[in-house]
């Protein structure tokens, strides 16, 4: 299981990944240093693959800029559990592949540095407090999220 | 039961009855992208497509980081007007031109039913004349440039109804900002906000892009007032019957709010957080480094008149920067024509070319550390407008003049 790092209501496209690196910089590698900078500087040196964020309401609120998933992603962040998202960074999860899951339960249990994971197939999230399923996507969407996200869903639909 | 004006756009792209909270894939009569098309036309090889689908549907607008601030927006730029030559994209808008939201309906892009989606988080400005218009991803808008369609949810309806007059000196900035210290930034979370006022015509274009572009700072998808004799009139089409897009009377709504426009008083969001709201008398005092006027949420001709009215014959304080961005070209000719230009020159502004300045804290005035900014932009997020220690204040365009000439924030009514 990995490491929940846990955050409040509202965490925006601004803290996630700063819009003056928008233009600037696009090396995964980078990307990921610059995750959350502005609102936890300790998460980039902290995050292990298979860490998953939990968080508060309207998680991913601002700007629809897909960096925001993407230095999460690149960070090694396998899931983000939040009350609710904002609705384009909710899209940009499912595009770029990285599981969304709003789970009011599991974020009123759980606390920074406790444990978790997601099991997508088992539609459950795993924890140290408790186990927590959620409802299945609709297929539009679970056919994107399997393919590994847009490009590649795409990609297959071009190769045919 | 009847159908919401977001129910009967999806209806009619999708070709069936839709009904809020079905997914259905639509093609958008245009898909907006701006600086961005510089990362989004890279996904076109990852993809394995070469071409777009439909040329004529795409909209480009350079406006972010414009003129470029290095070379690296520079190389974006250059690859984005090859990329519109090759692909022959003919909507496209080079540097200068304005901010892609206010092109967008000034070159009457948005009109009534029309579907249209963009990367970026304050497409919704649109429906201020009756598009359905949405933000949606990069990746998304490079699949809908190949594919020409993408699965959207058709959302549930919020009604916020309006009722009486705004002060003179109380505008749509500041009904918006005092709707969304209401709400909450997620009030209106994957919802339509359909604004409707008793009478509709005290709000003009202007002021109905002011209020559909912060919708999306409620977390609404879309915001938009049926479109009526005023947008007729904007679009040059006297007399056309929009009608049929109005929402039915016994439409469902998830929500209705009800809202005294007299009662509207000048507010300002306060640091970090567009939520934050509060009355601008109980933030007065405050002192400021930099004022910012312009964005597509307040860069129109109306804002700058608005401006005019409380800078002609005053001064910005000597310790202020009043920036002044005109949301398009054809804004500041209109500002030039009417001595506009002049007249906050004199009171010592810095005219700045159309574009997003500043909003995003790419160039042409960041913030230092401990600065403070009052701007009519629509984001307040720390560190967006430069270093994380600065402060950005949000306020109406009336309201960013005053606080410019007291050095600090100040209450407009005094001028009005």
């Amino acid at each position: 299981m990995g490491r929940v790092f846990k955050y409040g209501d509202d965490v925006n496209t601004d803290v996630l990944f700063p819009g003056k690196h928008t233009y600037t910089v696009s090396d995964p590698l980078e990307m990921a240093q610059h995750a959350l900078e502005d609102l936890d500087p300790a998460f980039a040196k902290e995050v292990k693959p298979g860490d998953i964020i939990v968080a508060g309401s309207n998680f991913g609120c601002g700007s629809s800029r897909e960096q925001a998933v993407l230095a999460l992603k690149y960070a090694g962040v396998t899931a983000v559990i939040a009350e609710s998202f904002a609705r384009i960074y909710y899209r940009n999860c499912i595009n770029s592949g990285l599981p969304a899951l709003a789970l009011p339960e599991a974020v009123s249990a759980l606390n920074d540095g406790d444990e978790a994971e997601a099991d997508l197939a088992a539609g459950v999230v795993k924890t140290s407090k408790g186990d927590f399923s959620f409802a299945p996507l609709p297929p539009e969407v679970q056919a994107i999220l399997d393919a590994g996200g847009l490009i590649e869903y795409l990609r297959k639909r071009f190769a045919r | 039961m009847g159908k919401t004006f977001s129910e009967k756009v999806f209806s009619s792209k999708a070709g069936r009855d839709v009904s809020a909270g079905e997914i259905v894939t639509l093609e958008p009569d245009y898909i907006l992208t701006h600086d961005n098309t510089a990362a989004i036309l890279k996904k076109l090889p990852e993809i394995g497509a070469a071409r777009l689908k439909y040329p004529e549907r795409a909209v480009v607008v350079l406006d972010h980081v414009t003129p470029a601030a290095d070379s690296t927006h520079a190389a974006n730029h250059k690859s984005i007007r090859a990329f519109v030559a090759e692909q022959g994209i003919n909507n496209f808008y080079d540097v200068g031109r304005g901010v892609c939201h206010q092109i967008m309906v000034e070159e009457h892009y948005a009109y009534p039913g029309k579907l249209i989606l963009g990367s970026d988080s304050h497409t919704t400005t649109a429906g201020a004349v009756g598009a359905f218009a949405a933000g949606i991803g990069r990746t998304e808008a490079a699949g809908i440039w190949v594919t020409g369609e993408l699965w959207l949810r058709c959302p549930e309806t919020m009604r916020i109804s309006l009722s009486g007059k705004l002060r003179s000196y109380a505008s749509a900035k500041d009904l918006a900002l005092t709707l969304i210290g209401r709400i909450g930034a997620d009030g209106a979370i994957y919802r339509a906000v359909e604004f409707s006022c008793e009478n509709d015509d005290q709000f003009s274009v202007s002021d109905r892009m002011v209020l559909c572009n912060l919708a999306a700072e409620m977390g609404a998808k879309n915001g938009y007032f049926a479109p009526d004799e005023t947008v007729a009139e904007y679009l040059g089409e006297t007399g056309s019957d929009f009608s049929h897009l109005r929402s039915d009377a016994d439409a469902h709504y998830i929500e209705e709010l009800a809202f005294n426009l007299a009662e509207i008083e000048p507010v300002v969001a306060a640091p970090h957080a567009v939520d934050n709201v509060h009355p601008a008398v109980e933030l007065a005092g405050k002192r400021i480094d930099q004022a910012l006027l312009g964005t597509c949420t307040n860069g129109r001709i109306e804002d700058l008149r608005t401006a005019a009215i409380v800078l002609e014959g005053r001064t910005v304080s000597s310790h202020v920067r009043l920036l002044v961005f005109p949301a398009s070209a054809k804004v500041y000719r209109q500002a030039l024509d009417e001595g506009i230009v002049r007249t906050l020159l004199d009171a010592g502004a810095v005219w700045m070319n159309p574009g997003c300045g500043p909003c995003l804290g790419a160039h042409e005035g960041a913030l230092a550390p401990g600065e403070a900014c009052i701007s009519t932009a629509n984001r307040n997020f720390k560190g967006r407008m430069g270093h994380p220690d600065s402060e950005i204040y949000l306020a109406s365009p009336a309201t960013v003049a005053a606080s410019a000439i007291a050095g600090e924030i100040a209450p407009p009514e005094e001028y009005f």
